[in-house]
């Protein structure tokens, strides 16, 4: 791929088998990941898991210890930074101090030697609407301004992938809202794919078509942003993206409609197409906001799991909803998301409850609860070796 | 009563330090315009002559040594400030062996008395024996200047953040465009300040210069030499002119970083908002 054209439209990225060893700890291990042509994708952990890594292998600022990185079929593992075609929004922006918005946008045009630099530059800036300041420098602006400079220097490259890393982590509650629209709009027009790093699980399904969810070096799941939440397959997954109640129990019963666990003396029943798993010990577990709560125990009904009697232990009102936390004896801590539909709640500290749920709405883990940290840190010579030996390359 | 003392205590002690540290200065200036004849101790008269002709007496010699000192100060700068700026650069941005012991050599020139630096020189140069001259100097005042330029540079790198080089690399600029567009421009103020310190400290050196120039003549050596037999005027107009030389670029930097700041700051308010 050569890079004084622009990309007709994004091209997809393909990483295989990359692992990166810092000397003294993994940052990944074995990744395979391939994101087509002209989507969003949103990579999300929380710090620490390798997403900011894996987006410097992309850019070429790191090398992989192993691996491949194809951009669009073509091998880039051994290119520079400066010969991929790939552009960066920094998390710190990175905007050049000492030039004015506008040549802060040329530059990658001027290195790349493209015809009329500062009328692109303009056209882009008018993309995200700050032409008129095309004369200032940066420092002279807002955040959200910076921010966008920051998008329109990368986007006016249109490089075949665009990099974020997490370009709205330093903006105000509102202004990132925003921004996550802003950003998906212009993805759209322009038609490129978006790699976008995040630890803001709500701004990665408000803006993903496709989210990896990732933790400690590994991809742990992957899939449009409705089905990791309707469906989690691991209990890292139920917990970062969103809250879960987990429960865990012997399975008594497997029919091919559902698999029955007992959780502490409740029969409780996930439907068997949600379960990844329908033998021995499992991890079951629903999101609060499909439970209901009952003051007298309600009467038996197959299609709905019922857990009680249990006591109220705490009532948080939040606008939207309320959230109460729910103490069942064996079973734990439920956390209940409830709509404010009435004034006020029936509900106090304190009450004696039963909560229940659709049993379509469970879903079964695939990962067992007690699970060991995934990798320790290495201090196997060999590992540190191959290390050193590609920042000496 | 304690209160009305107070008040003018501070700025009278102030004000007298001044004086003290200004009367060496005003003596200099005043006696360069001073018709003197052979020593130039007692006042004559007043005349021009000695700013219109400072390098009309005893052959020019006054005049030679202020070149020397500029050629030798303008050369070394050069020098330092170079391999000073590669070496701060490297000893921020990379990690390699003995980094920390070089930082130790880095320093040891400064803390080093001159007169056992110079005698040291001095004493090498004629083991292999390289006769003392301009060369002598000017590498003499490059190894010392060296280690100011480091201090002052690494300052202003370990400031720079790294990912401005790596946007730099990002959008499609070489090693060399990213560091001529966007490193150096960035390290420039510090790279300038630190060029400024090393002229200074190489047009003012005299014991690392006396032991290692031979028979070339520096300003400073200059007045050394005829400060025995009286000091011509003329080395007074030297020495004020350059002082007002410097008086006037600090200046012109203080009001000019003024109003840029003002400038700056009515643009801010102008509607960034």
């Amino acid at each position: 791929m050569t890079t004084d054209t622009f990309a007709e439209s994004g091209a997809d990225l393909e990483l295989v088998g990359i692992h990166k060893r810092f000397p003294g700890f993994t940052a990944i291990e074995e990744l395979n990941l391939t994101i087509p042509a002209g989507s969003f994708f949103a990579l999300l952990g929380p710090s620490g898991c390798g997403k900011t890594t894996t987006l410097r292998l992309v850019a070429g600022l790191e090398a992989p210890t192993a691996g491949r990185i194809l951009v669009g079929g073509t091998d880039v593992t051994n290119q520079k930074s400066f010969q991929r075609p790939v552009n960066t929004v920094f998390q710190s922006y990175a905007l050049f101090p000492h030039m004015t918005v506008l040549e802060n946008v040329a530059f990658g045009l001027r290195r790349r030697k493209m015809a009329d630099p500062l009328g692109k530059a303009h056209e882009v800036l008018r993309l995200v609407e700050l032409d008129h300041l095309a004369s200032r420098r940066p420092q002279q602006l807002s955040g959200g301004q910076q921010q966008r400079v920051a998008l329109a220097r990368a986007i006016v490259n249109r490089p075949a992938l665009l990099l974020l890393d997490e370009p709205l982590g330093a903006l105000d509650l509102k202004l990132r809202r925003q921004m996550q629209l802003e950003l998906k709009t212009i993805q759209e027009d322009v038609g490129l794919t978006f790699l976008h790093v995040t630890h803001d699980q709500e701004e990665a399904m408000t803006m993903a078509d496709t989210i990896a969810v990732m933790n400690k070096g590994r991809i742990e799941q992957m899939g449009a942003p409705q089905e990791l939440y309707e469906l989690p397959r691991t209990a890292f997954v139920a917990n970062f993206l969103g809250q879960s109640n987990l429960f865990t129990g012997p399975v008594v019963n497997t029919t091919s409609a559902g698999v029955a666990v007992d959780v502490a003396g409740h029969k409780i029943v996930v439907p068997a197409a949600r379960a990844h798993r329908t033998t021995g010990e499992i991890t079951i577990g629903v999101r609060p906001e499909k439970l209901t709560l009952h003051s007298t125990k309600p009467t038996h009904d197959a299609d709905v799991n019922v857990m009680g009697p249990g006591r109220v232990t705490d009532v948080s009102f939040s606008g939207v909803s309320t959230q109460y936390l729910v103490e069942v004896p064996g079973a734990g801590t439920l956390i209940v998301f409830a709509q404010n539909m009435t004034f006020g709640s029936d509900v106090k500290f304190g009450d004696e409850v039963w909560v229940s749920w659709g049993v379509g709405h469970g879903f079964g883990l695939d990962d067992d609860p007690a699970d060991a940290p995934r990798f320790e840190a290495d201090f196997d010579t060999r590992s540190i070796a191959a290390q050193r030996h590609l920042e000496g390359a | 009563m304690k209160h009305s003392i107070s008040k003018w205590v501070l700025p009278a002690y102030g004000a007298l330090a001044l004086l003290i540290l200004m009367i060496p200065i005003g003596y200099t200036f005043v006696y360069s315009f001073n018709d003197s004849l052979k020593s130039n101790i007692t006042w004559r008269g007043f005349t021009f002559d000695k700013w219109l002709n400072v390098c009309n007496v005893q052959n020019g010699a006054v005049c030679e040594a202020f070149g020397n000192s500029i050629f030798i100060g303008v050369v070394a700068t050069v020098l330092a400030t170079t391999l000073g700026t590669m070496i701060a650069i490297a000893m921020v941005r990379y990690r390699f062996k003995f980094r920390s012991q070089l930082s130790l050599f880095l320093f040891l020139p400064m803390a080093t008395p001159e007169v056992v630096l110079g005698a040291g020189l001095a004493a090498q140069f004629l083991s292999i024996g390289v006769p003392k001259d301009m060369l002598t100097i000017i590498l003499a005042h490059t190894m010392f200047c060296i280690s100011f330029v480091v201090v002052a540079v690494k300052a202003r790198v370990a400031s720079l953040d790294p990912a401005l080089e790596e946007a730099g690399r990002d959008l499609y600029g070489s090693a060399l465009q990213v560091f001529l567009r966007i490193t150096f421009p960035l390290l420039l103020p510090g790279i300038l300040a630190a060029a400024l310190l090393s002229f200074a400290l190489s047009f003012d050196d005299f014991i690392i210069t006396n032991f290692n120039s031979g028979a070339v003549s520096t300003f400073p050596k200059y007045i050394w030499v005829s400060a025995a037999r009286g000091i011509p005027a003329e080395a007074n107009v030297l020495a004020s002119a350059v002082f007002i030389l410097a008086l006037i670029v600090v200046v012109t930097v203080q009001v000019s970083g003024a109003a840029r700041a003002k400038r700056l700051e009515k643009l801010h308010q102008a509607g960034v908002n």
